[in-house]
């Protein structure tokens, strides 16, 4: 299947022409040596070079000895996804050093601790280039005191900044202002670490005087734009929509999604007149009291939601849908791993997609909303507020690993200017005016809206018993068949009403084009890069609907349906969202080509160009 | 001369609370349980305490969790807010109410079955944080709504109907509660009313979590000869450690409890609670003395009631979380969202 893109895949890296600002460098350590600051160093220059550029941690789940892989691409053309193809390979780790090397493409430069040997007869392959350097000699150079011992195993990462900034063209001045930001101003740190860099730096330039031909060079394509997490965007995002409430679990990928949430709140949630918060932090017992604080904060009145990853989420399913059933308004996020089961707690997939959408037992569906950049994880939290409590409903917001956990370049936040949406709630003064004629449950919009009060209102009238039981427009016990019905079908015009609120697609189409390609959150990266390299190279035209959320609104629905066939790009083996899709749009099922990556690593843009021209080729063959 | 006509009898005026409140206004819906059952009377007590405290209604959350206690929200207080959750989970229901609003009363329903087993996790933690709840257990030592299992409160030896004998050691929520922290422990039987009455008016006036274990019959399914749970039972074992006075803060009737071999624990509100010893070297402020006194109660077969402990002195949850202690409901716009530049220093922050 891989044949059809022999022209991109090979041939780059063997050129021995200079490649400016277009590249994938792949650092391997082991975790817990402090290499996270080295690598987030050599990603910041780069940045600050002005040159588009992404990391993607390859981490275990393991706090210290395991293999890891920090990937970080510069993209002129502003492609930030993972890239399958790896240019440059800095092998820092014993352990994995010679695998990394045998599984390496054609053309690769490989930095390397020089006592690995990686050179040495039998394993020395010839169509890579080596540039061995003796880190562990070097390191002691700068921490040869006692006291500095525990330091090396640190300080030599940055060791590999110097030696990979002389050989690629990054500024070292940038690599000072880099390790100043990341130190925070600890003076001590900054000298030695910048001393650790100008040992690689004098190293490389007196040992290799061939540079590796990937080069970055000063570009003006970063200015005003920041680096944040996806978790550290979408917490932001909560402050700024009012949250008051949060509970959570501790759960990777998503701890540092409250972890931020909290740290921001001792800056922006303190009461200036008597320094007490504005908010309630609690770390719960587990998920399912998570989810049960939530629902209660938000039946209260607050702004409440949660964060937490699948395993949370099946363990809440029960509150889940108590939550649809009594119609409360919470926001959930869901920073997706790899599942089933444990699965691969520190590896990216799209595999929540169905177990969200269709939460708890009996009939429920529910808002999923699909933010694909940090910039929407900020903005997305606030719609998923104004959805919660417009609908009166749990709302999703469905990240991933790739997405949360990366450090990913965005535009600065716009600062949201539209009055917060608290929904449909009477207060003292509008129960007075409609009293008994008032139902918790009384659809009298005919939007499927019902109005809701919150407790402490002060009005006699105002009351209403909240139960997971079956209830009739008044929230009275009843088991009656005609109230069950009622109420479920008054759910299901509510869903419908979400059609037409949710956030609507980005929809890119090219002339041209009559087949479409359609994928959702961190998806889009590889897609996207995908469709112009489609395009560019293979003379395929596509166009793009970037799905946002579910359930499908109007303009999705139209845009599928003017298409002959769709490729539907997600990270999962089942094809969750196709399943959706299949079942929304009966009459044209077949029209839907899922492409799949399933692997537990950020989707690539190779996948995409591979699975529509694969499936042309099928057709071709079928006539 | 005719008879001069009888004056009418003046229209009997209703008796109101310190709020101006009948009682009426504190009844909820009608109970659908079976006739007799302990968890009615419950019921009625905690229409009572609620009343004779003058809490508003409106300003009073309800919480419960699945089972036939949990259904007895609804039979009191129509007038406050009733949250009815899934099973066992009660309280993180009510945790999070009662952080968004702590201007609330919350008062929460449960089970042995609901809180005991499926429930245990979710009471434990409540416990550690010491939220403002009234937390009643109407404990019946089986199942009732799903027809009589047993549940993990039935003492070892106790026999269900069908004859089955419990061999499976109880869990002693008022014990565990104690060990957990637990600032306000009582136990006391639905066929004690004026106990129970007095134990809910304390609880409602203090600031932390309150556990109050009822022993509370099912007559249906656990009220044969070889329960432990029975009336009969409960009413021959019922051992009072103490008498008890409670006197809220705006009643100044203190003196009506008799002094003398009794203690005095102050609320921080200005309430007091009165202790009078019955012949038992008891301190409802020692921690050691108070689990002791509960193991040996079981090898005597007592069913130790009253308030086995209390200490009012330690924070509530919200003081814990540094929280404001204000509702965060209703805060405006400019609290919710911080300012423009707010938000431009955190993105100066990540260039």
């Amino acid at each position: 299947m891989s044949s059809v893109l022999t022209k991109t895949t090979a041939g780059a890296g063997s050129s021995s022409g200079v490649i400016l600002n277009d590249f994938s460098l792949q650092v391997a350590t082991a975790n817990g040596s402090g290499s996270q600051t080295a690598n987030s160093v050599l990603m910041r220059s780069i940045f600050q070079m002005g040159v588009p550029v992404s990391g993607k941690n390859l981490f275990p789940s393991n706090i210290q000895g395991l293999p890891t892989w920090f990937t970080i691409r510069a993209s002129k053309d502003g492609y930030i996804g993972r890239k399958r193809e790896i240019d440059v390979l800095v092998c820092m780790n014993p352990e994995t050093a010679e695998e990394d090397v045998r599984e390496a493409r054609a053309g690769t430069h490989v930095v390397y601790e020089k006592k690995l040997g990686l050179e040495n007869a039998g394993k020395k392959r010839d169509d890579v280039t080596y540039y061995a350097v003796p880190f562990s000699e070097l390191v002691v150079k700068i921490t040869g005191a006692p006291e500095h011992a525990k330091l090396r195993k640190l300080i030599v990462n940055m060791i590999y900044v110097g030696v990979v900034a002389d050989l690629m063209g990054i500024d070292p001045a940038e690599s000072e202002i880099a390790i100043a930001k990341q130190l925070k101003g600890k003076k001590k740190a900054i000298d030695l670490n910048v001393s650790a860099v100008k040992l690689g730096l004098d190293y490389a330039a007196a040992n290799f005087p061939v540079k590796i031909p990937y080069r970055v060079e000063r570009m003006d394509a970063t200015k005003g734009k920041i680096i944040v997490e996806g978790n550290a965007a979408s917490a932001l995002g909560c402050v700024f929509a009012g949250a008051t409430v949060c509970a959570w679990y501790p759960i990777t990928p998503s701890s540092s999604l409250c972890e931020s949430f909290i740290d921001f709140c001792d800056d922006l949630r303190v009461d200036p007149a008597t320094g007490k918060r504005n908010v309630a932090v609690i770390q719960a017992e587990d998920e399912i009291a998570s989810i049960g604080m939530v629902l209660g904060a938000c039946w209260a009145g607050a702004r409440a939601f949660t964060s937490t990853s699948g395993p949370g989420i099946s363990l809440m399913s029960e509150y889940i849908g108590l939550g649809y059933y009594t119609e409360i308004p919470a926001v959930l996020f869901d920073v997706q791993r790899v599942g089933p089961s444990t699965g691969l707690p520190t590896r990216t997939m799209q595999g929540d997609v169905l177990l969200c959408y269709f939460n708890s037992h009996g009939d429920a569906k529910h808002p999923v909303l699909f933010p694909a950049s940090p910039e929407e994880c900020f903005s997305m939290a606030g719609e998923a507020f104004d959805l919660a409590e417009r609908l009166q409903t749990p709302v999703f917001v469905l990240t991933d690993l790739d997405l949360g956990m990366n450090n990913w370049m965005s535009d600065a936040f716009p600062y949201p200017t539209a009055p917060l949406d608290r929904g449909k709630v009477l207060d003292a003064a509008a129960i007075e005016k409609v009293k008994d004629t008032w139902g918790r449950y009384k659809d009298v919009d005919g939007d499927a809206i019902p109005y809701r009060t919150l407790p402490g209102t002060n009005s006699p009238a105002g009351a209403f018993f909240t139960r997971g039981s079956g209830h009739n427009e008044k929230a009275q016990y009843s088991e009656k068949a005609t109230d069950y019905v009622n109420n479920v079908d008054r759910l299901a015009r509510k869903f419908d009403t979400a059609r037409t609120l949710v956030p609507k697609p980005e929809i890119q189409d090219r002339p041209g084009a009559v087949a479409g390609v359609l994928a959702y959150g961190t998806s889009h990266y590889g897609t996207a890069e995908g469709r112009d390299k489609l395009a560019a190279e293979f003379g395929v035209p596509l166009d793009y609907c970037r799905l946002r959320a579910l359930p499908v609104g109007p303009e999705t629905a139209a845009w599928i349906r003017r298409h002959e066939r769709i490729y539907v790009v997600e990270q999962n083996r089942d094809s969750q969202l196709v399943t959706i899709l299949r079942d929304e749009f009966p009459e044209i099922a077949a029209r839907f080509v899922p492409i799949r990556q399933y692997n537990g690593l950020p989707l690539d843009a190779t996948t995409v160009v591979e699975g529509v021209l694969s499936d042309r080729e099928t057709s071709r063959k079928k006539g | 001369m005719s008879a001069q006509p009888p004056a009418p009898a003046p229209a009997a005026t209703p008796k109101l609370n310190r709020l101006g409140l009948p009682k009426a206004d504190y009844e909820g819906g009608k109970s659908t349980l079976c006739l007799g059952c302990g968890h009615d009377v419950i019921t009625k007590q905690v229409i009572n305490a609620f009343y004779e405290m003058g809490v508003p209604p409106h300003q009073v959350a309800k919480f419960s969790g699945i089972g036939c206690s949990s259904k007895t929200p609804a039979y009191f207080l129509n007038r406050a807010w009733g949250f009815n959750g899934v099973h066992g989970r009660m309280p993180s229901a009510a945790t999070g109410a009662l952080v968004a609003n702590p201007e609330l009363h919350g008062i929460g329903v449960s089970g042995d079955g609901d809180t005991a087993s499926i429930g245990i996790g979710q009471f434990v933690h409540l416990v550690r944080r010491n939220l403002p709840l009234v937390y009643i257990v109407e404990d019946n030592g089986v199942y009732g709504l799903t027809k009589g299992q047993f549940s993990a409160t039935a003492d070892v030896g106790a026999t269900r109907k069908k004859g089955d004998v419990n061999e499976f050691v109880p869990i002693d929520l008022c014990s565990l509660a104690i060990e957990l922290g637990g600032t306000f422990v009582a136990r006391s039987f639905s066929g004690d009313m004026k106990q129970l009455q007095t134990i809910l008016e304390a609880a409602i006036a203090h600031k932390g979590t309150s556990i109050i274990d009822v022993i509370s019959p099912c007559v249906t399914f656990n009220d044969h000869e070889g329960s432990t749970k029975s009336y009969k039972y409960a009413k021959e074992h019922e051992t009072p450690v103490h008498d008890l006075g409670f006197v809220p803060y705006f009643e100044d009737t203190l003196a009506e409890i008799p002094a003398g071999d009794t203690k005095d624990v102050p609320f921080p509100d200005g309430s007091v609670l009165r202790f009078r010893g019955v012949g038992r070297d008891y301190d409802p402020t020692d921690k050691e003395k108070a689990l002791r006194t509960i193991h040996e109660s079981h090898g005597k077969q007592e069913i130790l009631t009253g308030i086995l402990y209390v200490n009012p002195a330690k924070p509530p949850f919200s003081e814990v979380l540094g929280a404001t202690g204000k509702s965060l409901v209703d805060l405006p716009l400019d609290v919710l969202r911080p300012s423009r530049e707010a938000l431009e220093r955190v993105m100066e922050s990540m260039r």
